[in-house]
C-alpha cells in the first residue's frame, strides 16, 4: 500500500472517530443536563413540594403548588383556543391549500413560527394586557396559543397528506359529501399524526416563559382565575432560580425536575403515537 | 394571468399534490360551510401575523420618530435622560449567534453525517432522538443549569487553558465573573444544536445513494465519499440548516438573560458580560416608567422581529432547494 493510500485512509478513520465523537458530545450534553436535574431536584421533591404553596422569601419549606397548577390551566386553555385553530388551519392547507391563500398561509405559518417568544409575548401584552389594564393568566394563554397554532398547522397538514388518495376515493364513489370525508375518513385516518403534533405543540408551550412575563406575570398566592396574574412552573423557576437564596435554589431545580418531567412524558407520548401509526401502517 | 398550454409532466406521483381541489368543490351546502369554516380559521394566521405587526409598529411609532437611525448605531441606553441607542444590545444578539454557531455546527454536522453515513443502524434512530430532545428541554431550565452547572464548570477548567493558550487575543480580555458573552454563547449552541441536527441529517437523507456509490467507485475512501460528494450535494440546505439555527439563536430568550449578564456596552471580550435584544426586553418591559421608554423597547421587539423573519425566510429557501416540499425543520420539537 502506497503512502498516499495509507494517508487517505488514516484521515478516512480519524475523521470517522471524530464525527462519531461529536455524536457522542452531543448525546452527552443531554445526559449531563438530566442527570444534574435529578441530581439536585430528585431530593426536595416530597409532598409538600406538590401540595403547598410558596413560603416568603428567606423561609424554608413551602412547595409551588399554585405553579404546578397554574401551568395545567394555562398550557389547558391554551391548547384550547389554539388547537381547533392549528388543526383546522392544517386541514385547510391539506385539502384547499393549492392556491393563493394557500401558499400565503403556509408562508406566513413558517414565519410565526420562527418568531421568538419574546415577541409574541409582547405582542400579547399590547393586545390584552394594555386594554384590559392588568396581567392575567388568559393573556398568557392567548400568547402561548400564537406560539403553537402555526406549528400545529404545518405538521397537522402533513399528516392528512400522507392519508392515500384511494380512501378519498372510495368514500365520494359510496356517496358520502366531500365534508364528511374529509373529516370522517381523512382526518380521522390521520388522527394519531394530527395527535401526535398537538402532543409536540403542548410539549413545545409547557416550558415557555419568556411570553408570559408579561401576561400571566406569576402569582405567589394560589389563584385559579383566570383573569387574575397566574403562576407558572417556568416562571417560578425563572424567579427562584436567579434569586439570592439557596433555599430558592433548591426550590427550582426541584421544580425544573418537574417541568422537564412534564415536558418529556409528552414528548414520549408524541412518539408512542408515531410508533402506533407506523405500525398499523405496515 | 398567462397559463402554460400543457401541465409540466409529474416526475413523480404523488398523493399530496394530486388530489385535494376538484375532489372537494362540492356544491353542497354542507361542503360549502366547511370550506368556509376552514378558510375562515385559515385566515386567522395572515390576521394574527398583520395584527403583530401592526401593533410592534405602532407601539415602537414614537421611539422611530425620535430617534431615526441613530436607534440602530448609537450606544446610550438612558432611560432617566429618555436617550435610547440600541447598538449593544443588536451587537450582543449578533456576537452570542454567531458564537453559538462557532461551537453548534461542527457538533451539530458532526451528528448528521455520523447518523446518516457511518452510524451502525441500529443507533440511529435512538442517537437522533435523543439528540432532538435537547429541544424539548425548556430555555428556563437551560438557564439554570447554565447558572449552577455550565458557569462554575467554565471557570474551573475552561476560562483558565484558554486564557493560558489565547490570553493575549483581545477575545479573552478582562475578569471572569461568570456571567458572559461565552457562557449565553455555549447554552446558545448546546440549545440550536438540535435543531441544525436535524435539518442537516434530513438534508443529508435525501442526498441520492448513487452520489456515494460513484465516489466510493472511483476509489475514494468513505470519508471522502462524504466530503467531496455528499456534503457538497446538500450544501445548500446544510447552509439553511445552519441559518435556521441562526433563526433560533437569535430570538432565544430566558437562558441568554440568565447567563449573558446583562451589560448595556459593546466589547470584544468573550469573558465580559453582554446584552441581547431579547434579554433586554425580558429584563426591562415591566419596569419601562415612561412612554418613550416602552416605545423604545417595543422597537428593539420589532427590529429583532425583522432580523428573524429574513433570517427564517433565508433558511427556508436554501432547504426547499435540497429537500423540496417536505415541512423540514418542523418535526423538531
Amino acid at each position: 500500500m502506497s503512502a498516499r493510500r495509507l494517508r487517505r485512509r488514516i484521515v478516512s478513520g480519524a475523521m470517522t472517530a471524530l464525527v462519531a465523537v461529536l455524536s457522542f458530545v452531543a448525546v452527552l450534553a443531554l445526559v449531563l443536563i438530566l442527570g444534574y436535574l435529578v441530581a439536585k431536584g430528585a431530593s426536595s421533591l416530597d409532598w409538600s413540594f406538590f401540595v403547598k404553596n410558596p413560603v416568603p422569601a428567606g423561609q424554608s419549606g413551602g412547595g409551588v403548588a399554585n405553579a404546578i397548577v397554574g401551568t395545567v390551566i394555562i398550557v389547558g386553555l391554551a391548547a384550547l383556543i389554539g388547537l381547533p385553530i392549528g388543526i383546522g388551519t392544517g386541514l385547510y392547507l391539506a385539502e384547499y391549500g393549492s392556491g393563493r391563500l394557500g401558499w400565503t398561509v403556509r408562508f406566513v405559518a413558517d414565519v410565526l413560527n420562527g418568531t421568538p417568544s419574546i415577541v409574541v409575548g409582547i405582542f400579547a401584552w399590547t393586545w390584552l394586557v394594555r386594554p384590559m389594564g392588568h396581567f392575567s393568566a388568559l393573556a398568557g394563554s392567548v400568547a402561548l396559543a400564537v406560539l403553537m397554532v402555526p406549528m400545529l398547522a404545518r405538521t397537522t397538514e402533513e399528516m392528512v397528506r400522507l392519508v392515500p388518495h384511494s380512501l378519498r376515493e372510495a368514500a365520494l364513489a359510496l356517496g358520502y359529501p366531500r365534508w364528511r370525508t374529509s373529516l370522517r375518513i381523512i382526518a380521522r385516518t390521520a388522527l394519531a399524526g394530527i395527535l401526535t403534533g398537538c402532543l409536540v405543540g403542548v410539549a413545545r408551550i409547557a416550558g415557555e416563559t419568556a411570553p408570559l412575563l408579561f401576561t400571566a406575570l406569576g402569582n405567589l398566592n394560589f389563584t385559579t382565575s383566570i383573569m387574575q396574574p397566574m403562576q407558572t412552573l417556568s416562571l417560578q423557576i425563572f424567579v427562584y432560580g436567579t434569586g439570592p437564596f439557596d433555599e430558592w435554589h433548591r426550590l427550582a431545580w426541584a421544580a425544573a425536575l418537574v417541568l422537564m418531567g412534564l415536558v418529556l412524558l409528552l414528548a414520549l407520548a408524541a412518539r408512542a403515537a408515531v410508533r402506533q401509526r407506523h405500525g398499523a401502517a405496515r | 394571468m398567462t397559463r402554460l398550454p400543457i401541465e409540466p409532466p409529474a416526475t413523480q406521483p404523488s398523493h399530496s399534490q394530486t388530489h385535494a381541489r376538484p375532489l372537494l368543490l362540492g356544491r353542497n351546502t354542507g361542503d360549502r360551510l366547511y370550506r368556509a369554516a376552514l378558510t375562515g380559521l385559515a385566515l386567522s394566521l395572515p390576521l394574527l401575523l398583520l395584527a403583530l405587526v401592526l401593533e410592534l409598529g405602532a407601539s415602537a411609532w414614537p421611539a422611530i420618530t425620535r430617534f431615526g437611525f441613530r436607534f440602530v448605531w448609537t450606544s446610550v441606553w438612558d432611560p432617566v435622560a429618555g436617550v435610547f441607542g440600541a447598538a449593544p444590545m443588536i451587537f450582543g444578539t449578533i456576537a452570542s449567534s454567531l458564537l453559538a454557531l462557532l461551537f453548534a455546527v461542527p457538533l451539530a454536522l458532526g451528528v448528521a453525517i455520523y447518523l446518516t453515513e457511518f452510524s451502525p443502524k441500529w443507533l440511529r434512530q435512538p442517537v437522533a432522538f435523543l439528540v432532538e430532545l435537547l429541544a424539548a428541554i425548556p430555555s428556563v431550565v437551560y438557564g439554570v443549569w447554565g447558572i449552577y452547572v455550565l458557569i462554575p464548570f467554565l471557570r474551573s477548567y475552561v476560562v483558565p487553558p484558554l486564557r493560558a493558550l489565547l490570553g493575549w487575543t483581545p477575545f479573552l480580555q478582562g475578569v471572569f465573573y461568570g456571567n458572559s458573552l461565552l457562557a449565553g454563547g455555549v447554552i446558545l449552541a448546546i440549545m440550536i444544536v438540535p435543531y441544525i441536527a436535524a435539518v442537516s441529517r434530513e438534508v443529508l437523507l435525501a442526498v441520492p445513494p448513487s452520489q456515494r456509490e460513484a465516489a466510493l467507485g472511483m476509489g475514494a475512501t468513505r470519508w471522502e465519499a462524504v466530503w467531496t460528494a455528499v456534503v457538497p450535494y446538500g450544501r445548500a440546505g446544510l447552509i439553511g440548516a445552519v441559518i435556521l439555527g441562526l433563526g433560533r439563536a437569535l430570538g432565544e430568550t430566558m437562558a441568554v438573560t440568565m447567563l449573558i449578564g446583562n451589560r448595556h456596552d459593546i466589547g470584544v471580550s468573550v469573558l465580559q458580560p453582554a446584552y441581547t435584544m431579547a434579554a433586554a426586553i425580558a429584563n426591562e418591559f415591566s419596569e419601562a416608567t415612561t412612554d418613550l421608554y416602552l416605545s423604545a423597547l417595543f422597537e428593539v421587539g420589532l427590529i429583532l422581529f425583522v432580523i428573524t423573519v429574513a433570517v427564517n425566510a433565508l433558511a427556508r429557501l436554501m432547504i426547499w432547494r435540497v429537500a423540496r416540499g417536505t415541512a423540514v425543520g418542523s418535526r423538531a420539537l
